[in-house]
């Protein structure tokens, strides 16, 4: 095999592991929720007679030993079928599709803001002063350990019910997509400020950071030019890992905003032990998870030229 | 700028960074820094620590000062005063301070910045760590000039290259974009002294330059620290190897507890010292040591030490523990023993090369080569930690490699390693206590026996009970060594592996673990493999020493006659590049052109070893 192509296969090989396992757990977990399936097919219309459910349930393969059924829905998943939703009566697929949109933007501006409040603040409380520090840890613990749904109740509140500046729900306006955003971000900028905050910490008491302030470069330069790259490795892998819950932690908020979303589909789908609708969205999350974390490793590697060549080192 | 900073000096603009300014007197050499009663302080209050004491110095355009004393004397704190640099929770006082002229008592913040760099560059320890390891090494040179905004950013490239070539790295312009990893430990410490020049300092301040770099390579460091100097720049080079203060300083100043006790012309100071602490570091040095220090606390300074020192390690000792083993069976035996890595384009590289060596009981071996040789691995095939591609390894007679670890675990205790740098073997929030007890509860000493044990071996390595509870970072370079070596007589092993134990370890402190690696050896019957960069050390402990290159055995022999008359062109190379005398030795030999043996007196400091 090419040297070039082992990784990559090696990396294909783990996503598909990770999507089965994912898959798998998430098969496991609806068969122990109580609540019978054929509810969610048959809806709202409850003048369905026992014959008839008898008749959805074997149409549907519900009647099948779970190891059968379990068979059956990972040939599908493989074959990328993913099927149609037992309540909505239109394909996971497109149930997904239709849904995926809000969400990904509310996960792409939250972390962003995340990103770039965090480096603010890292840069701003990580000076020789100490006080600045303090407070902003105070800040950081009060917000990590909010409830993300009280922060949320809090927003609205504040700045819609009183204030008035942002509307209540999702009304298109992208003023709306406002608090949302910051409730998703703080807690997010929190905890990585607190990484980067250490990281740079760290990386100032490191010999390179004497070297340079002994060039003449000014304290904001050390920090900003040496510094904050090494502080923002260990914070890049909470930031992936943070990427890949914002797609189920999106549903507290889409809920508290009355927003659609893939987290409230979610929600409902395992209320109603909707089987496809949460296979799909399991599947979605794990790929996402392996397209972050392959993604990472490429921004690791931009970050840190001492990764570029780990094929074959040499254990001496 | 105000009148305080003193604009003065400044208007000198450069054309290229590289070239020094020039001096305003070319008559008389132009005193550039001059200190007098400086004071380093850390904390405040009843808790205050003198760093450096009442220090007073003056480095001269190409002349070079060193300032010498073990590691926590004040050297680098005093240094980095000189550059504004000594630290939030310091305090610094001086009844003079003046850099080019002007008054750095009065300096602020931003008047520092401009002498960083600019009027003094610094040159720190291994570059490995002291340049930014995400960047490439062109960036990092070209920051002093960005720094002090000397040119214009399309102009900084072409000086870059310049001063890389300067400084001898070939192939500057593709180097400039290496980062450090890539390149040698040779050219990396290159590249730092480039960075340190790149804004036309006319002070260097060179602190431990070479101390992590191989002899050879740091002989050629050395030249250019040397042409530098005599470029005109002034060094104050900071180091405790007084082989490399004596290949480059004109003037010494002696450094013990953040006071200078001694100063003077570097001859002087190295053949007729004065004061007793620099006799002691002196006689501690390898290769010029007189007799060992007895194997005690290494709290004890190395002149007391050295004063009660009858009972050290006789010549005798060495050549009748050395005659004895010649009939004891074979502990270790080596036959062809290989190791290939797999290179980053997929091409093999031998890292061991069919290595045949004997080891017995209360024989100590020395191991040397440059980094890179293929020691290390050596190490991790006796070890069993890495797998051999060909060969065989028998332990006390019996089958030791290619055996399944399952195999080998029953006598594992048999052969331990004394690590280089014990506080990243050691983990940190464990006491000293706890270290030694998980190596006596894998020796299989039941839990209410491992105190009296623990106790036992620390006493064996010249420790006391009051060392039990501490943590590593509590202890000295010393004393963690000992404790190392401690964990590793725990087992009970009939074979130590030591890498590198004693080179990161001050000169004196240095005598008392070799003084106490002797005592062990000859005590306990032990048979050593001392890997070791210092040829000194080795010639020093060792009763035969192998040299290896390129992962092969290149020369082997009893030590005397190893190092009276080399027989392969590497073993004279390594001899040659050692700093001080006895590379000078060799050097002079090989201008000379045939072989003698070194002088073996008539020098006042350099001491044909008893061997």
């Amino acid at each position: 095999m090419h040297p070039a192509i082992r990784p990559v296969a090696l990396r294909l090989l783990g996503a598909v592991l990770v999507i089965w396992g994912a898959a798998t757990a998430a098969f496991g977990v609806l068969q122990l929720i109580p609540g019978d399936p054929v509810n969610a097919i048959v809806g709202t219309h409850a003048l369905v007679g026992p014959e008839q459910r008898a008749h959805l349930r074997a149409e549907y393969g519900l009647d099948d030993p779970p190891f059968a059924q379990y068979l059956d829905h990972m040939g599908r998943l493989a074959t990328g079928r993913l099927g149609d939703s037992y309540q909505l009566q239109q394909p996971v697929w497109s149930v997904i599709t239709d849904q995926v949109g809000p969400t990904v933007e509310l996960a792409l501006w939250a972390m962003l803001s995340a990103v770039v409040l965090a480096v603010a603040v890292t840069l701003v409380t990580s000076g020789r002063a100490r006080w600045p520090r303090r407070i902003s840890s105070l800040l950081e613990l009060v917000i990590v350990s909010t409830p993300p749904f009280w922060l949320g109740i809090l927003l609205l509140t504040v700045f819609s019910f009183h204030l008035g500046w942002f509307p209540v729900a999702d009304t298109g306006d992208p003023r709306s997509l406002v608090l949302p955003v910051v409730t998703l971000a703080l807690p997010i900028a929190a905890v990585l400020t607190q990484v980067l905050r250490e990281g740079l910490l760290t990386a100032l008491e490191a010999p390179f950071v004497l070297t340079a302030r002994a060039r003449g470069s000014a304290e904001h330069s050390v920090r900003a030019r040496h510094a904050l790259r090494h502080a923002s490795l260990p914070a890049l892998t909470l930031a992936g890992w943070f990427v890949g819950t914002l797609l189920g932690g999106a549903v507290i908020v889409e809920t508290v905003f009355a927003r659609s979303g893939i987290g409230r589909v979610t929600l409902q789908a395992v209320a109603d032990r909707d089987l496809p609708v949460v296979q799909g969205v399991v599947a979605l999350s794990a790929v996402v998870f392996v397209a972050v974390s392959a993604l990472l490793d490429v921004l690791y590697s931009v970050v840190d030229p001492r990764l570029r060549r780990r094929t074959g080192m040499a254990a001496a | 700028m105000t009148a305080t900073t003193g604009a003065g000096g400044a208007p000198e603009l450069l054309s290229s960074p590289a070239a020094p300014p020039e001096p305003p007197e070319a008559l008389e050499p132009a005193a550039l820094v001059e200190v007098d009663g400086l004071d380093v302080r850390f904390g405040s209050g009843p808790g205050q620590v003198y760093a450096v004491r009442d220090a007073s110095l003056t480095l001269t355009a190409g002349r070079c000062l060193a300032l010498v004393g073990e590691s926590g004397s004040g050297k680098s704190a005093l240094a980095r005063a000189l550059l504004g640099l000594a630290g939030p929770t310091a305090t610094v006082t001086a009844r003079r301070l003046r850099i080019h002229g002007e008054d750095a008592l009065a300096f602020r913040p931003r008047d520092w910045l401009k002498v960083r760099g600019r009027r003094i560059g610094l040159v720190s320890q291994d570059a490995l760590v002291a340049l930014d390891p995400l960047r490439p090494i062109g960036r990092e040179v070209a920051e002093p000039i960005l720094a002090h905004r000397l040119l214009p950013r399309r102009a900084v490239e072409p000086a870059v290259h310049a001063l890389l070539e300067r400084v001898g790295i070939p192939d500057p312009a593709e180097r400039a974009h290496s980062y450090v990893h890539q390149l040698s430990g040779g050219l990396r410490q290159r590249a730092l002294i480039a960075s340190a020049l790149a804004a036309g300092p006319r002070v260097l301040l060179a602190d431990e330059p070479t101390t992590a770099l191989d002899a050879s390579v740091q002989a050629r460091v050395l030249d250019l620290l040397g042409q530098l100097r005599a470029d005109g720049t002034g060094l104050l080079l900071i180091s405790h190897d007084l082989g490399v203060v004596e290949a480059l300083a004109d003037q010494v100043a002696v450094m013990r507890e953040g006071v200078i006790v001694e100063t003077g012309p570097a001859a002087e100071v190295l053949s007729r010292p004065r004061h007793p602490y620099t006799i002691a570091l002196l006689d501690a040095v390898p290769g010029r040591r007189r007799r060992l220090p007895v194997a005690g606390a290494d709290t004890a300074t190395a002149a007391t030490a050295a004063g009660t020192a009858d009972r050290s390690a006789a010549p005798d000792d060495r050549s009748t523990a050395s005659g004895a083993t010649l009939e004891a069976p074979p502990l270790l035996t080596v036959a062809g023993a290989t190791k290939r890595f797999r290179g980053s384009r997929g091409n093999r590289r031998t890292a061991v090369d069919d290595v045949s060596f004997t080891l017995r009981a209360g024989e100590t071996l020395g191991l040397v080569g440059e980094s890179g040789s293929g020691k290390s691995t050596l190490a991790g095939l006796l070890l069993g930690l890495i797998d051999a591609d060909g060969g065989e390894i028998l332990l006390a007679g019996q089958p030791w490699s290619g055996l399944p670890e399952r195999e080998r675990r029953a006598r594992r205790h048999l052969l331990q390693l004394v690590p280089q740098d014990p506080l990243s073997a050691f983990d940190p929030r464990w006491t000293v206590a706890r270290v030694i007890g998980e190596a006596l509860r894998t020796a299989g000493v039941e839990r209410r026996d491992r105190h009296a044990h623990a106790l036992t071996l620390l006493e064996q390595v010249g420790l006391s009970s009051v060392h039990l509870d501490r943590r590593p970072l509590a202890l000295s370079g010393g004393q963690r060594q000992r404790v190392a070596i401690a964990r590793a007589l725990a087992t009970r092993p009939r074979l130590l592996v030591c890498d590198e134990p004693v080179s990161a370890l001050d000169v004196s402190v240095q005598a008392q673990v070799l003084a106490l690696f002797r005592e062990l050896t000859s005590s306990l019957g032990l048979a050593t493999l001392f890997i070791s960069h210092d040829l000194a050390v080795v010639r020093e402990i060792c009763s035969r020493v192998l040299v290896m290159k390129d992962g092969a055995i290149v020369e082997t022999g009893p030590v005397e006659q190893v190092f009276a008359d080399p027989r392969h062109p590497h073993t004279r190379e390594l001899l040659a590049a050692v700093p001080g005398e006895i590379g000078r030795a060799y050097r002079a030999r090989f201008e000379a052109g045939h072989h003698q043996r070194p002088p073996e007196t008539g020098q006042p400091f350099f001491q044909q070893p008893s061997i």
